[in-house]
């Protein structure tokens, strides 16, 4: 095996491109189970949007309509889990399931006519000035737009939920439900709303997979993403930043091990394709054994609020 | 204005009510999705649900499908059902599912070509056993660490979806198949194949499992102090820990009988009807049980039915496939409907409508 091949600095700005999709989709999340709702249907929705992109992408040529329509997508599809547990009133944890399920099957019945082909390439948007600078130049600066758009949304959602008054009544929702109600707060059109962010984030990290990362679209393409995005947002103990180094550790670990695929190293290939899962489990133990429970999770997640009054 | 009025105890004839009107909805959501496809929506829905069971000229083989695609959904659906009235969520059924069929060909073959009447009980045991295992880990880590059980399971799918491959590609792969990925075929050794037992009817073990497992859980639930304990423990956490549950076994009991009877769906499948361990052995069964647990509303008979009509959309779905062009995905679309619908329509059981006139505030 030949260790030499891998070139560190292709290495690591290949990281950041594996880690954007991931990065968005759990963002988005911990939004919504900051609101109080735990919605599993991440993978569908990532599929949907990945899905609503690469067609729209294809058929306008336009990668940026392609985006716009993946988070359309993702949040359209948001959306009717949105209706089912604001409205019906159903448990959450199955609901999310039920939006997976579904989602990947309407994926794969939206995009039976588009696997094979290429969608039009998405420009790098190199940042004038730093683009050339030796070693961090080809690293950080000289990636797509979509990649600048994850790491401010994560400064975003960071100032947002901080210092917004906003802000302070969606963690004031997801903190006690039932206080913020009799406050007078809107409850449920708050938590509409980041279900709604949470999809269309969802959908934009899943079009980054089909658009950017690989770039085409197969059946399943999401391959667990979604899944990985939610155990993202308990390995960041539900804080913006955390998000960041979580997705870009498990964006390494993807990187790390396609690479060592391709470098003919001597583990079973099967090996090294499992290891984002393990890892995933591997840190869900380490993060959940040292806080004892006492968990920093919003305290009405999973929670169905009915206001009574 | 309308409002929903939290009732005392859940509606009884809303609880049985709910599925079939659910059914009825999906039909009519579904009619709309194949019309949108171009699909005549009315030849569809007969395709898929009338004539599997009633066309002269499929019945004969569409007819025994209906028990063998039910058998692994029934099994699993009743081991996710015991979890899911407690409150544990096991969705990483399908890895279970997995592992079971593992264990058992592994074990299987590890005593080819000896032809012994052993063999196939001893399969039997050791696939109940993988599923168990693989149950195992997200339970004790749960109970250990408290970590979440749902992302844990569901990881535990994809490693084990890893596993299947490479034991389809090297370790479990067929010496004589021409250096073809898949094991060989179980369903052609005598010793290891689980056969059709009454001719032109689909009954093979795993049917015969699956109303055993039906049976035992209606008594479990119905009358065993653990069931009670189960339904206990879903419905107040709180006030089943001053009652003396211990909730830690509970997991590890509803986790573990989860697995071992996914891990038996496994075993029973790769002997029989799948015949080989392969790199698409995992047909998604572990997950469509999920729908086929919440149908049937997570009681033992209605999972029966539920599980005889997800069945039914199977075989329907490929029928409608070779007769119609229906897309196979669109089988999964209104798979996933299904659940939604029966989801939304759960207010009727929780709830009162009722319609109130505006008050003064």
């Amino acid at each position: 095996m030949d260790f030499g091949s891998i070139n560190p600095v292709v290495l690591l700005a290949s990281l950041m491109v594996a880690s954007t999709p991931i990065l968005m989709a759990a963002l988005g999340e911990m939004v919504v189970e900051k609101s109080g709702v735990l919605n599993l249907g991440v993978e569908g929705m990532m599929i949907t949007g990945a899905v609503c992109g690469f067609i729209v992408a294809v058929e306008t040529g336009s990668p940026t309509l392609g985006f716009i329509a993946a988070a359309i997508g993702g949040m359209a599809l948001s959306m009717v889990f949105a209706l089912l547990t604001q409205v019906f009133l159903t448990t959450q944890v199955p609901a999310g399931l039920a939006l997976t399920l579904m989602g990947v099957g309407l994926a794969s019945l939206l995009g039976q006519n588009y696997q094979g082909l290429k969608p039009p390439p998405v420009s790098d948007l190199n940042i004038p000035g730093l683009d050339h600078l030796p070693v961090i130049g080809p690293i950080l600066f000289q990636h797509d737009m979509m990649v600048y758009v994850s790491l401010l949304s994560i400064a975003g959602v960071w100032a947002f939920l901080k210092y917004s008054r906003a802000g302070l009544i969606l963690r004031a929702v997801g903190e006690n439900h039932s206080a913020a109600h009799a406050l007078g707060y809107p409850v449920r059109m708050v938590r509409v709303m980041a279900i709604g962010f949470g999809g269309a984030m969802a959908g934009l990290g899943g079009a980054y997979i089909s658009l950017v990362r690989v770039p085409q679209w197969t059946d399943g393409i999401t391959a667990g993403y979604g899944w990985i995005a939610l155990a993202i947002v308990v390995f960041a103990s539900w804080k913006a930043w955390r998000i960041l180094i979580g997705a870009y550790l498990f964006g390494g670990i993807t990187v790390l091990q396609l690479n060592l695929q391709a470098a003919g190293a001597k583990v079973p290939v099967e090996l090294l394709s499992m290891s984002p899962f393990l890892a995933t489990i591997v840190v869900l133990v380490v993060i959940s054994a040292r806080r004892h429970g006492a968990s920093n999770a919003p305290a009405m997640l999973g929670r169905i609020f009915h206001a009574s009054h | 204005m309308i409002k929903f009025v939290k009732r005392p105890e859940p509606s009884k004839a809303w609880t049985i009510a709910t599925p079939i009107l659910a059914v009825i909805l999906t039909m009519i959501l579904g009619g709309i999705l194949f019309a949108l496809m171009g699909k005549d929506p009315f030849a569809a829905i007969r395709t898929i649900f009338w004539d599997p069971l009633f066309n002269d000229q499929f019945a004969a083989y569409s007819r025994p499908q209906l028990l063998v695609k039910a058998a692994p959904l029934i099994l699993i659906a009743i081991g996710l059902s015991l979890g899911f009235k407690a409150g544990i969520w096991n969705i990483g059924a399908e890895g279970q599912y997995i592992m079971g069929a593992l264990a058992g060909a592994a074990v299987g073959l590890a005593f080819y070509p000896t032809d012994a009447w052993w063999i196939f009980p001893l399969m039997v045991i050791a696939g109940g056993i993988g599923g168990f295992l693989w149950a195992m880990i997200p339970a004790i880590l749960k109970t250990r660490f408290n970590t979440n059980e749902i992302l844990v399971s569901l990881m535990l799918v994809y490693i084990a979806e890893q596993l299947l491959a490479s034991a389809a590609l090297s370790w479990l792969r067929n010496p004589e198949g021409n250096g073809f990925p898949g094991s060989r075929n179980l369903s052609q050794i005598p010793a290891m194949s689980n056969p059709e037992l009454i001719a032109g009817t689909g009954t093979h073990w795993g049917v015969v499992a699956a109303f055993a497992a039906v049976v035992a859980a209606y008594v479990l639930i119905n009358k065993h102090m653990l069931g009670f304990q189960i339904r206990l423990t879903g419905e107040s956490p709180r006030a089943a820990r001053f009652a003396g549950v211990k909730d830690k076994l509970l997991v590890l009991f509803c986790l573990g009988v989860a697995g071992a009877l996914s891990g038996l769906a496994g075993l029973f499948e790769v002997t029989g009807p799948a015949g080989q361990i392969s790199i698409d052995f995992g047909a998604g069964y572990g997950f469509t049980a999920i729908i086929v647990a919440f149908l049937g509303r997570l009681h033992p008979v209605g999972i029966l039915l539920a599980g005889l009509l997800l069945a039914l959309t199977f075989i329907g779905g490929e029928l409608a496939q070779f007769m119609l062009g229906l897309p196979s995905a669109s089988i999964q679309v209104f798979q996933g409907m299904l659940l939604m619908t029966l989801l939304g329509m759960d207010i009727f059981v929780n709830y009162r409508l009722m319609i109130v006139k505006k008050e003064a505030v």
